[in-house]
């Protein structure tokens, strides 16, 4: 590990979004640093640096082929970086955890709702929220009743509370992307990774997910990749804007919607 | 809801135990008690035909839980059912002692007829019935977990999974085949005498290997049933349906796999072992790949991913099969390869689904 005192200064102040003197990664619920990653020569990720806080709302824009799947791929340890490094709660390596391990601290919701069709909406969150997941204890354990508090709890929470006996096939298309942040959130993550949420919604349905969003920030650490301006106005504290694998700039929405880098390459499209 | 226990709603379930219950009382009385000539006996000929088809229900209910349950679409089930079937025509072979053509206590025929001057290694142990048993069960499942373990944790699926079941089985048909192996080539292991020293021709060993049978299927259902309506069950459908996202949510998913594949292949070892000595004799053909092919067929007709469907499709191919074979032999795979075809454009969900259909059109 880098010590802060053996990064070159400038680099620290441009890149770093909050400058405090505390040594690095230890602050940040999830530290990207100095990663890249290529495919084929394709630098898809180029010294990507991303510092989330803890209980932070952030989201992430970028026009298409920025990075952002690729860097979603690497927190959650699909993806393993050429270089840099990525770190959890400070001190948790995720480039020496496996998929299923990460999958237990970050949570990710894909673009495309996946859940389960043919599993009712509380079977859905059931599986999702199971504690121990090897094949013995799946075979001979019930729900128990704190389970089933959890699964209301999330029900209400994700506004569901009314579909809960229907199969997940039958639920809108808003409903499935809520349902998948429900079960994300019976997993019990400390940072939720959600990717397009709003992506085909209504006007309600967005509004609605906006409210989620913003009332798990705080107890959970989000980061939202989104390409709905409205949207990201509406929710964001922190805009990241990524561009070619790398962060082109950072702040508050008011200060990223007027800066002429982010004009020039994406909201000027 | 959730918390349903493991049988309830499940009419086709209690269906299928009730028939297999009225079997296992009409049955031994048709056969035993009422005279021969009296029109209401049943030969024991009939006896045996029966039971030969709970075994196979039997196996295409291991075939429907790894199918119908978990998405794998295995083409080489009936390399299981043929280990098992091996096991106990080895401890059969071992029963008829110095009763063979040769008289020779210490080998079986086919050894002595090709100069073998003593029991290969893998032969002992099958002396004693409670060794045989061991291996119906231990040789198909620990194939089954190696299998499955190499291709589930590389992540082979779909119709490449089934390719490779598909050139499982038909390896070991090559290898069975061999006189070399010590499994009586292509002749197999037949002319077996005994079963724990009840002669396996009379009408009573007959009537108590149908009832075994009648059991295994009955005991079978129950633990397919169970592991079917567990959470383990909900896994297991979770990742038929999206399994990338199943691993996502944290579950390692090859282990499940693995282990319902390890579990069918078991079932259909235990049917494999039944089926032997009713009918006499286990040759390499039992491994051959149109086997598993047909045994996919029942399930279809039956119904896929219901179990009791599964049983009744074994059932009902079957009598046609022996029907047809009889009359018109010729006819017989054409009917085999269009009644496959029939069932996926017109019944999706088998035999089972006109049922489900008719009921709902009544309640309409």
């Amino acid at each position: 590990m880098r010590e802060h005192g053996e990064r070159d200064s400038d680099d620290w102040a441009r890149e770093d979004p909050l400058p405090g003197g505390i040594d690095a990664p230890h602050k940040w619920i999830l530290y990207l640093d100095k990663i890249s990653v290529s495919f084929d020569g394709f630098r898809a990720l180029n010294n990507l640096n991303l510092y989330i806080e803890a209980g932070e709302l952030r989201c992430v824009i970028g026009p298409n082929g920025a990075g952002k799947t690729t860097m979603m791929d690497v927190i959650t340890g699909k993806t393993r970086p050429d270089e840099g490094e990525a770190f959890f709660d400070g001190s948790v390596d995720l480039l020496e955890h496996t998929e299923p391990e990460i999958a237990s601290w970050i949570g990710r919701k894909f673009q495309k709702p996946t859940v389960f069709v043919n599993h009712t909406v509380i079977e859905n969150l059931e599986l999702a929220g199971l504690r121990d997941k090897r094949v013995w204890p799946t075979l001979i354990t019930k729900l128990s009743a704190q389970e089933r508090y959890r699964i209301d709890a999330t029900l209400r929470t994700i506004g569901l509370l009314d579909h809960a006996t229907r199969p997940a096939g039958a639920l809108s298309h808003g409903q499935k992307q809520w349902l998948e942040i429900g079960m994300l959130l019976m997993q019990n993550p400390r940072v939720l990774l959600v990717d397009e949420p709003v992506a085909g919604m209504t006007r309600q349905e967005t509004e609605a997910t906006a409210e989620l969003l913003n009332g798990l920030a705080g107890e959970h650490s989000v980061v939202v990749v989104e390409h709905d301006m409205e949207f990201v106005r509406s929710i964001a504290r922190r805009v990241t804007v990524l561009h070619e694998g790398h962060v082109l700039a950072e702040g508050p929405m008011d200060a990223i919607q007027n800066d002429p880098k982010v004009i020039e390459v994406y909201l000027g499209e | 809801m959730l918390t349903k226990r493991w049988l309830d709603h499940d009419r086709g379930g209690y269906v299928l135990l009730g028939v297999l219950a009225v079997l296992a009382v009409v049955v031994p009385i048709a056969n035993l008690a009422i005279p021969d000539g009296s029109p209401l006996h049943l030969s024991t000929f009939m006896v045996t035909l029966l039971g030969k088809y709970l075994c196979y229900a039997l196996l295409a209910l291991a075939l429907d839980l790894v199918w119908g349950y978990v998405g794998i679409l295995s083409l080489g089930h009936g390399a299981f059912f043929a280990l098992g079937g091996y096991a106990m025509g080895m401890y059969l072979m071992r029963q008829i002692g110095a009763r063979g053509v040769y008289g020779n206590a210490e080998l079986p025929d086919f050894m002595v007829f090709l100069n073998w001057d003593k029991l290969p290694w893998y032969w002992h142990g099958f002396d004693t019935f409670w060794f045989a048993l061991a291996m119906v069960v231990l040789v198909p499942g620990l194939l089954a977990l190696v299998f499955g373990w190499l291709a589930f944790r590389s992540r082979v699926t779909g119709v490449y999974l089934s390719i490779i079941t598909q050139a499982l089985t038909y390896a070991l048909m090559l290898a069975f085949f061999r006189n070399e192996m010590g499994f009586g080539g292509n002749n197999g292991l037949t002319d077996f005498k005994e079963l724990l020293g009840f002669d396996l021709q009379s009408d009573t060993t007959r009537v108590v290997l149908f009832l075994t049978s009648i059991a295994a299927l009955a005991l079978g259902y129950i633990a397919c049933r169970y592991v079917v309506t567990s959470r383990l069950g909900r896994v297991v459908a979770a990742i038929r349906d999206a399994e990338g996202r199943v691993r996502f949510t944290g579950f390692r998913t090859h282990h499940f796999k693995v282990w319902v594949f390890t579990l069918s292949a078991i079932l259909c070892g235990i049917a494999g072992a039944l089926y032997v000595p009713q009918v006499g004799i286990i040759n390499p053909t039992e491994f051959q790949p149109l086997n598993s092919i047909e045994l996919v067929v029942w399930v279809a007709v039956g119904g896929r991913g219901t179990l009791y469907g599964a049983a009744l499709g074994a059932a009902v191919v079957n009598y046609a099969k022996s029907t047809f074979t009889a009359l018109l032999p010729e006819v017989w795979l054409f009917v085999l390869g269009a009644l496959f075809v029939l069932v996926t454009i017109a019944l999706p969900r088998g035999l089972v689904g006109i049922v489900a259909r008719f009921r709902r059109a009544q309640h309409a």
